[in-house]
């Protein structure tokens, strides 16, 4: 059984179709890419693949279980973690106290009013382990607005891994993150690779086809090519879509 | 009964007429500007002091309703100008706290100024007197020519906004405000007018309303959160929202009192009715927004929650 | 352990400054009878219980104000409730003070839980004007409330009793109840800020976009809060209610609740001290501004617009400022 199915949906903002009868599979352990031009709906499809946004028609399932109509804070206790393409931390808390709320909400109840949760070791060390995984941990201490891009974008992922998830959605992870730091973050993801379901979307097509399985192109918010990376590359609709665009597919 | 009923359903009308005029301006404020406005009642508080002022001047209700107008113009121009232009960026909690002080500054102001005591204003001679309405029913001019004007301004506003270049920017702010600035408009310019707009407006229901109530400082609270949960029934932003919210609170707020007592005796025996019917009226409007924001958080006409 | 020794210095100085100052002003509330005493002036004595009694109110409002950034303009509806469980009650002969608080905070609860559950529907703008229509609603259904005096409010007979015993009679006995009832709430807060419901309320006011997306729905921790903020300052209803010897509707005007709101940002918000702080500054102010002219109020509303206008981020980044200057 495929781990995330999605079937037709379809979304609009007036006139302006952004999803347009969009359809993929992520198979268990699989690194499926979603990429596409500026503009072609990526971040739409992220944000109703994880609740945030209600698709007008459309499935949505996980581990077959129909996940259409089930809130971000529900799909995450199922086991679907996203992380944003913009930042989004706690930004007066440690890092430490960031990750360690997202392994709260999966261990116990947070209905405890007493007892000090600075204290609670069995949250800091799984807190720390996914720190460790993301590469942020000698940082755990620091306050999390005091970090700069680089460790922003590993806080993201740090949070998402410690809700414990079966899928992991990626927006842009890479987004405004260069040189070393994105080969970095690259050897990471790969190190992940297996372990969770990982549906990615990037902008940097290195990036991409280095860590995919399997590549989808979304275009005016249309998949209109899916396969492995060699395929998707020598796709000529996918050559056509992409002329004239900056970016350019790696030959 | 029937005759009752009218002549609440009439009170009811003429309550509502006045809160729009309040509501108007409070909602676009809210909706355009994003500010939480707690002086809006005091505005139109000052504005009923004015007319008293001016018509015992002039000795005439009509000089007084003139004047009236231009003094209204620079209160809201001051105000934004020295204050409200200040809050735009703020947390809604600065907004709170700056206009809660505004309003303590402005009640005690009037007390220096104008004394404890009530004021009265005459009721101008020509709208004096009642008119037969159904008989024996008779109905007071001046009521009526409240509802009128009110009626008038509202027609006015609803011109205003569907049908000039000043309106259009108005809606588009309202709901989408990232895009007036697109469109290379003065912000600055577009918010002074509209907030002093909204205070010309709720200084116009103070000054009607003068003549049928005294006037006295806490005459701005009461009205403040009628007026509050008109906007947040209409929905924040829509001046069609405002004018059906007041309508349909005032109505609900004038009947409820007279006629609560009255259904509720179908149920109870009279003393306990008439007790749970006083205690009932007074809430009927918190329980009525309650049940509106229970089915649609941003109110009837809101876009945004 | 190395865990919690990363953390610990992170947290240390945030949180001692708090409790430090909590304790220096406990000290200075336990020390205040006895210098009234000296200077012979009891009347003093009685403005000290209503002082304390608004620090209770102050700081459970901070609870959801400065730890759930939720401005509810509606929490002097509570204080009503707790006078006016005191006042009912012992109309009916019950006199004894826990029973009259376990009646305020179950009718707290009830109200906080409804209105709150509407108003946390709504973000901004929308829920303080809600939360101010719903303390309106509350204070229009006691002044509808002619058996216990209406709008003109209704003297007690006797102040609550304490296990039967009216020692709660003597002035200086109600104030030093009225203090460990105030230290032990705060004791209280100050656990439930520190704990994992805390963080997770703080983390909703932090981002709550956020906290969804690491599986929290904000809207039950939100209303949680919301209810245990409303029972807490029913609880110093009760004790202004006995302070007073009087309850009226005017203990839940929305005026009121809009001082409550000053009372916390005068001390700072989220800082539970800072609202107790917050509280005697905002009172004292009152008194002494009151001593001077009966158009306090204009000074007071001067003092508040000049305040937000000429702090550079307002009064809340101001506060701000001063905390993260402190947490460094």
């Amino acid at each position: 059984m495929s781990r995330l199915v999605v079937e037709n949906l379809n979304k609009s903002f007036g006139a302006l179709t952004v999803t347009d009868d969009v359809s993929l599979t992520v198979e268990p352990g699989e690194l499926h890419a979603i990429i596409g031009p500026n503009g072609a709906g990526k971040t739409t499809l992220v944000a109703q693949l994880s609740g945030q946004l209600a698709p007008d028609s459309g499935r949505v399932t996980l581990d077959g279980r129909d996940i259409t109509r089930a809130s971000m804070p529900e799909r995450v206790r199922m086991g679907l973690a996203r992380s944003f393409q913009i930042t989004q931390i706690l930004p007066g808390f440690t890092v430490l106290e960031n990750v360690a709320l997202a392994v709260q909400a999966r261990q116990g109840s947070s209905f405890r009013f007493f007892g000090d949760v600075v204290r609670e070791t069995a949250l800091n060390d799984a807190a720390m382990a996914a720190l460790a995984e993301a590469g942020i941990d000698e940082r755990a201490a620091a306050i999390a607005s005091e970090l700069s891009h680089g460790e922003h974008r590993r806080l993201e992922l740090a949070m998402a891994l410690a809700t414990k998830p079966s899928t992991l959605l990626l927006d842009e992870p890479l987004a405004g993150v260069g040189g070393e730091e994105s080969d970095a973050f690259v050897a990471r993801l790969m190190a992940m690779k297996g372990r969770f379901t990982m549906l990615l979307i990037e902008h940097d097509m290195d990036a991409v086809f280095a860590l995919a399985d399997r590549v989808s192109v979304l275009v005016y918010g249309r998949i209109i090519a899916t396969g492995a990376p060699d395929e998707v590359r020598a796709d000529p609709a996918v050559r056509t879509a992409y002329l004239g665009d900056e970016e350019e597919i790696p030959a | 009964m029937m005759n009752l009923f009218v002549l609440q359903l009439l009170n009811g009308v003429q309550l509502g007429v006045l809160l729009f005029l309040i509501a108007a301006g409070l909602t676009l404020v809210f909706g355009i500007m994003d500010v939480v406005n707690l002086a809006h009642g005091v505005l139109y508080m000052v504005g009923a002091y004015f007319v008293a002022t001016f018509a015992a001047l002039t000795g005439s209700f009509w000089w007084g309703l003139v004047l009236m107008l231009p003094a209204a113009v620079a209160v809201g121009l001051i105000l934004e100008y020295v204050v409200i232009r200040r809050l735009y960026t703020r947390s809604h909690l600065d907004q709170v706290l700056a206009t809660f002080g505004l309003v303590m500054i402005a009640n005690e102001t009037v007390k220096i100024v104008w004394g404890v005591s009530p004021l009265s204003v005459p009721l101008p001679e020509i709208l004096s007197g009642s008119v037969p309405l159904m008989d024996p029913l008779r109905y007071p001019v001046y009521r009526i020519a409240i509802i009128v004007a009110g009626l008038a301004v509202a027609a006015g506003l609803f011109v205003t906004i569907n049908h000039t270049r000043i309106g259009m920017l108005l809606r588009a702010g309202a709901t989408n405000r990232a895009m007036v600035s697109a469109l290379g408009i003065d912000i600055g310019k577009l918010f002074a007018i509209v907030f002093t707009l909204g205070a010309v407006l709720a200084c116009l229901a103070g000054a009607l309303v003068a003549p049928i109530l005294s006037v006295d400082t806490g005459m701005g609270e009461s009205v403040l959160i009628l007026t509050f949960v008109v906007v947040v029934i209409g929905g924040i932003g829509s001046i069609k929202g405002a004018f059906l919210g007041a309508i349909l609170v005032a109505v609900v707020d004038t009947l409820g009192g007279v006629f609560g007592p009255i259904l509720l005796r179908a149920v109870l025996d009279p003393s306990a009715a008439g007790q749970a019917g006083r205690m009932l009226a007074p809430m009927l409007v918190y329980i009525l927004m309650a049940a509106i924001l229970f089915a649609r958080p941003a109110g009837l006409f809101g876009g945004r929650a | 352990m190395s865990v919690v020794s990363t953390s610990a210095p992170a947290r240390a100085p945030v949180l001692a400054p708090r409790v430090k100052a909590a304790l220096v002003l406990f000290t200075l509330f336990a020390l205040f009878p006895p210098v009234v005493t000296a200077l012979d002036d009891p009347f003093l004595i009685l403005i000290g219980t209503r002082i304390l009694a608004y620090a209770i109110a102050a700081m459970a409002l901070d609870l959801i104000l400065g730890y759930g950034a939720m401005v509810s303009f509606g929490h002097a509806a509570y204080l009503g409730f707790g006078t006016y469980a005191v006042a009912i009650l012992s109309s009916y002969g019950i006199h004894d003070i826990l029973l009259q608080t376990a009646a305020a905070i179950a009718l707290s609860a009830v109200f906080a839980f409804v209105t709150g559950a509407i108003s946390l529907r709504t973000r901004g703008v929308y829920f303080i004007m809600i939360t101010l229509a719903f303390g309106q609603m509350a204070f229009f259904f006691f002044i509808s409330l002619s058996a216990y005096g209406g709008d003109d409010g209704y003297g007690l007979r006797q102040r609550s009793t304490l296990f039967g015993s009216d020692v709660l009679e003597n002035e200086y006995a109600l104030y030093y109840a009225t203090l460990v009832v105030l230290i032990g709430l705060f004791a209280l807060s100050h656990r439930i800020v520190g704990s994992r419901f805390g963080r997770v309320l703080t983390g909703i006011r932090e981002n709550a976009t956020r906290m969804e997306a690491i599986g929290y729905s904000p809207f039950r921790y939100q209303l949680t809060a919301f209810v245990i903020s409303g029972c807490m300052t029913s609880i110093a209803g009760v004790f202004l209610a006995n302070q007073a010897e009087f309850v009226s509707p005017a203990f839940m005007s929305w005026h009121r609740s809009g001082e409550l709101i000053v009372m916390v940002v005068l001390g700072g918000i989220g800082t539970l001290s800072g609202a107790i702080g917050g509280a005697v500054a905002a009172l004292l102010l009152e008194e002494f501004l009151g001593k001077l002219t009966e158009h306090w109020r204009l000074w007071f509303g001067l003092f508040l617009v000049l305040m937000v206008l000429f702090s550079p981020r307002g009064i809340t980044g101001l506060i701000q400022q001063i905390q993260q200057g402190r947490a460094r």
